[in-house]
């Protein structure tokens, strides 16, 4: 039987987010030509409540996209029947912006790696940062996240389940022992 | 990531497809649509595939549109042609496939006047076949674009009346569009001289419709079918005027029905004859759209089956 345990609440995930959005503003220097995009599917919704946080403390609205890697991950042919693609909504030029790619969780690097390979294929940004809600370690890949919510090192096997309430009904962070 | 169902080796036909798989193929298509929008129009999703088109008929907007999509896709394509190629000094169709085959590749996108023929190849060869017109028999890659652009116009396709009109004998369009629209829930009727119309069409849950005039007040949309002129030797019709005149879908018939209605046509239209310039270039034409929907729905297709069937990882296909 697998089971649960709670690594973020309801409320530790606002206050993460708020958080968040403080340090991402700090961190491109200003809200000046920033775009959130986020990695389908959970990333995209927490892009959009943390533009809505970054657009309250700096009273400007910011742009919020969506990105499916699936047609760039490392292992299509490998996986057999193909998964299903997500929107990508990139909002506008990307050339010249800073541009925040946010995810659920970070783990072996390699979904960020693809964003990466594919955001360059919409433009030229000035600057790319990573901002994700949990980093779970595990890394295979040289990638590092510049804003993160919570740094739990979690083993290999076990899961991190993200909840999102526009698609779960629920904001939490839950670790899952298989 | 939710996996999507496979969809087998080969594409042959809608016919033998669910109403989930063609879903499945209109959902992708979709997600598909943006890629050709983007400044770099291109994914590597089929990096190191290689497939090859091999068309055994004149065709420009299919082969074309299957070309986009395999490039879009970064996959490595070779079109050949039945004439200047060793099927002109009479190598069978299945020596022509095994020796591509013996060159590694991963696809084989068909097209040949032998209704059947795209089946009869997969059956024999390891690759992924797709069938780009068969004879008489099937061009479901057609069918599901006609599927796509209906679905962007009308929201969905259950209960939408779809009439196709023309010659539906020879038409291997009219039968993708008529199993596809069948199992997505849309009613479909056919029109066209008793000459061009099948007697035994009923069996496949289709009304038929004599008068061009009737099928225009019943319709949401209309699907036109190109007239084959080659039909005209063959005294299935007895002049281009008078099946312009009895037949021809006209600005006036459409104005007369004073409703909002789409018009198809598959392409390569004869204007004047079953298609009036007013109406090809008027505002209820969607021929335009459908081309762009046709790169999208291949796209989809050839990302599907690469990931689909029980032989997926054939010959050092996977890397």
């Amino acid at each position: 039987m697998p089971t649960r345990s709670n690594l973020l609440d309801e409320r530790a995930v606002t206050r993460a987010l708020t958080r968040m959005a403080s340090e991402l503003v700090e961190h491109a220097e200003g809200p000046e030509g920033l775009v959130l995009v986020g990695i389908q599917r959970r990333g995209v919704q927490l892009a959009a409540r943390l533009a809505q946080q970054v657009e309250q403390l700096e009273g400007r609205a910011i742009p919020c996209g969506a990105l499916d890697i699936t047609l760039y991950r490392d292992d299509l042919q490998a996986i057999g029947p193909r998964p299903r693609i997500g929107e990508t909504r990139i909002p506008g030029d990307l050339d010249g912006r800073t541009v925040v790619i946010v995810d659920d969780v970070l783990y072996t690097g390699r979904t960020i790696r693809a964003a990466l390979d594919e955001l360059a294929d919409f433009g030229r940004p000035r600057r790319i940062l990573l901002c994700v809600l949990v980093d779970r370690g595990g890394r295979e890949l040289p990638i590092q996240p510049d804003i993160v919510g919570v740094t739990q090192p979690i083993a290999r096997g076990d899961r991190v389940d993200v909840m999102v309430r526009e698609l779960d009904g629920r904001d939490a962070v839950e670790l899952v022992r298989e | 990531m939710t996996k999507a169902p496979a969809l087998g080796k080969d594409l042959v036909g809608l016919e033998h497809l669910s109403a989930e798989q063609i879903r499945l193929i209109l959902e992708t298509a979709e997600a598909f649509k943006e890629v050709s929008e983007r400044p770099i129009k291109k994914v590597p999703a089929l990096r190191g595939k290689t497939i090859v088109n091999l068309f055994f008929e004149a065709s420009t907007r299919t082969r074309t549109s299957f070309e986009f999509a395999e490039k879009r896709l970064s996959a490595d394509t070779v079109n050949v042609a039945s004439s200047g190629s060793s099927v002109s000094k009479g190598e069978t169709l299945v020596d022509t496939a095994r020796n591509l085959e013996a060159m590694r590749i991963d696809m084989v996108v068909i097209r040949h006047p032998s209704s059947g023929s795209a089946e009869f190849l997969g059956n024999r060869i390891r690759s992924n076949v797709i069938n780009a017109g068969d004879g008489k028999h099937e061009h479901p890659t057609q069918g599901l674009l006609d599927l796509l652009t209906l679905r962007d116009k009308f929201g969905k396709l259950e209960g939408l009346k779809v009439a196709i009109c023309g010659d539906v004998t020879h038409s291997r369009v009219a039968r993708s569009n008529i199993w596809g629209l069948r199992k997505l829930g849309a009613q479909v009727a056919v029109c066209g001289p008793a000459s061009l119309v099948p007697r035994d069409i009923a069996a496949l849950g289709v009304e038929v419709i004599p008068h061009i005039d009737d099928a225009i007040r019943w319709a949401d949309a209309l699907n036109v079918l190109r007239l084959q002129l080659e039909r005209m030797t063959s005294g299935f019709i007895p002049s281009l005027r008078e099946y312009n005149r009895v037949f021809g879908v006209t600005r006036e018939r459409l104005e007369r029905a004073q409703k909002d209605l789409v018009v198809m046509h598959p392409g390569p239209m004869n204007r004047g004859v079953e298609i009036d310039s007013d109406v090809a270039d008027g505002p209820f034409s969607v021929i335009l759209p459908q081309v762009t929907n046709g790169v999208a729905v291949r796209m989809a297709v050839l990302y599907l089956l690469a990931g689909g069937g029980p032989d997926w990882q054939h010959q050092g296909g996977g890397e």
